[in-house]
């Protein structure tokens, strides 16, 4: 059987990218093939490790427990877009940089994401709330130290860079 | 693992997918969330001919409240029940279960409705649906629209009373009558996990303080939620009196998360604590 094809349609990082796909093609598969944004990594494929979190419409969500003909129509954010609008790297992932929140760098996509969109909502938080703001991301090398780090010092930077200039 | 060649309906509109699911409801399955489908088609664990995406029904993401309790339509995620302030208000124990739902990037896709039909022993929501004795709305051609009282929809570990050709619609939490306290508490290994042992508890009280109603309900003790009735067991106040009586009425079984016994020892300790937690919010 040919498998039918679907055109998408889907804003990231607020340019709009269009490709046709086969239904079962996962949004992540669709950035990371498809439209060759390999930021976004894949682990576990079942929603559980977290590394392929993006945005969708702002809000965290796993793209590897979505399809990309869902997504049409829609906005996502993945890793690349994190940055800052000239280029250089954003709060979270100047933070990461700074305290050495990664190692092999593989579950980093999913916390910068994830850490991008809790910020937003809580740009203010302790130590206890990062801890659980990242709850729900796998890491096997860091031990998660120096990410609660990040989430606090990414705080601060993004404090600092939106406070009006004197 | 990928998921198996599927053809993928986006209906717009209710009416087309109940017409969809009337023509090829034995193999189709309906796509909300995916965040219990999707893993089974990576994992190849099930292989439907065809997707009926109902994520555009834009119509049916509601969370409403009125005296008589709260609707949740079919596209409301568990994020936004756990953000209706009026749901909270309403019946406070939505939000302490839907809380311990997986993680907020899970909540923000997956359906409360999707995980009433995906009927996981494990879930949250289908024991609080039973609890409260709750109900699904049921949509289909051949038999229009059916109400389903949650002690007939949970038919068995991830079976439920939605048959093939129907979409859920709505779920409705009634609110407890009275001066009546709830509590959810459960125990996982990591925060966010599915629970070893789960309860949640409904505390009724006069206005002299004494107990005139109580139940519990639980999850991982059994193919489908468990209620159990304290009323007479916890009337004079002895939550671990009552507790007992609940754990013996529980039958869980061993799994490789946990044994039978410690998951009736965690029935016993998490309800005199619930119980204690839902009267003390009530108490005079
Ligand atoms: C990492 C992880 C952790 C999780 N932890 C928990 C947890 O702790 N507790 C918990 O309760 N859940 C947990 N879940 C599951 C989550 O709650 C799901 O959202 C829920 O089980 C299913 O909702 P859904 O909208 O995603 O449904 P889907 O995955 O889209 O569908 C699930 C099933 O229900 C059917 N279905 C869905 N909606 C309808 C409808 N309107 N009409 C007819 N059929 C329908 C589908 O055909 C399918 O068979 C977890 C999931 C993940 C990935
Ligand atoms: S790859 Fe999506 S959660 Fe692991
Ligand atoms: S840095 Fe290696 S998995 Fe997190």
């Amino acid at each position: 059987m040919t498998e039918q094809r679907h055109q998408v349609t889907v804003a990231v990082n607020g340019v709009a990218r269009r490709a046709e796909v086969p239904a079962r093609r996962l949004l992540a598969d669709f950035l990371r093939a498809d439209l060759g944004l390999t930021g976004t990594h894949l682990g576990c494929e079942h929603g559980v490790c977290g590394a392929c979190t993006v945005l969708l419409d702002g809000a965290p969500v796993r793209s590897c427990l979505m399809f990309a003909v869902s997504a049409d129509g829609h906005d996502v954010t993945t890793v690349e877009g994190c940055r800052e609008p000239a280029g250089d790297l954003g709060p979270v992932q100047q933070a990461f940089l700074e305290c050495h929140g990664l190692q092999c760098g593989f579950c980093t996509p999913g916390f910068i994401t994830t850490i991008t969109a809790y910020l937003e909502e809580n740009p203010k938080p302790t130590e206890e709330e990062a801890r659980e703001a990242i709850g729900g991301n796998l890491c096997r090398c860091t031990g998660y130290q120096n990410i609660v780090a990040a989430v606090l010092r990414a705080a601060e930077l993004k404090r600092e860079r939106e406070a009006p200039h004197e | 693992m990928k998921p198996p060649p599927v053809v993928y309906h986006g209906p717009d509109t209710l009416e087309e997918a109940v017409r969809l699911m009337a023509e090829h409801g034995a193999e189709a399955k309906v796509l909300a969330g995916g965040q219990s489908l999707v893993p089974l088609l990576n994992m190849r664990l099930t292989a439907p001919a065809r997707l009926v995406d109902v994520n555009r029904l834009d119509d049916l993401a509601y969370v409403h409240s009125d005296r008589h309790g709260v609707r949740v339509g079919a596209l409301a995620r568990h994020a936004d029940l756990e953000h209706a302030t009026h749901a909270f208000e309403t019946i406070p124990l939505l939000r302490q279960a839907v809380r311990t739902v997986a993680h907020p990037t899970i909540r923000n896709r997956g359906t409360t409705v999707g995980s009433l039909v995906h009927a996981d022993p494990c879930g949250e929501m289908p024991a609080v649906l039973a609890l409260l004795d709750g109900e699904v709305v049921l949509r289909s051609e051949r038999d229009g629209e059916r109400t389903v009282p949650a002690r007939d929809f949970f038919v068995g570990p991830m079976e439920s009373a939605c048959r093939e050709d129907e979409i859920a619609v709505e779920a409705f939490f009634p609110r407890p009558a009275g001066r009546t306290g709830s509590d959810w508490r459960e125990l996982s290994r990591r925060n966010g996990d599915y629970a070893l042992c789960g309860v949640g508890t409904l505390v009724r009280v006069d206005d002299a303080g004494a107990v005139s109603a109580a139940k519990a309900a639980y999850i991982a003790m059994g193919p489908v939620p468990q209620v159990v009735d304290l009323t007479a067991a916890a009337a004079d106040g002895d939550w671990s009196a009552a507790a007992d009586h609940a754990a013996e009425q529980l039958d869980p079984e061993d799994d490789i998360h946990a044994s039978a016994e410690y998951r009736r020892q965690l029935a016993r300790v998490l309800t005199a604590r619930s119980l204690r937690a839902a009267y003390e919010a009530v108490a005079p």
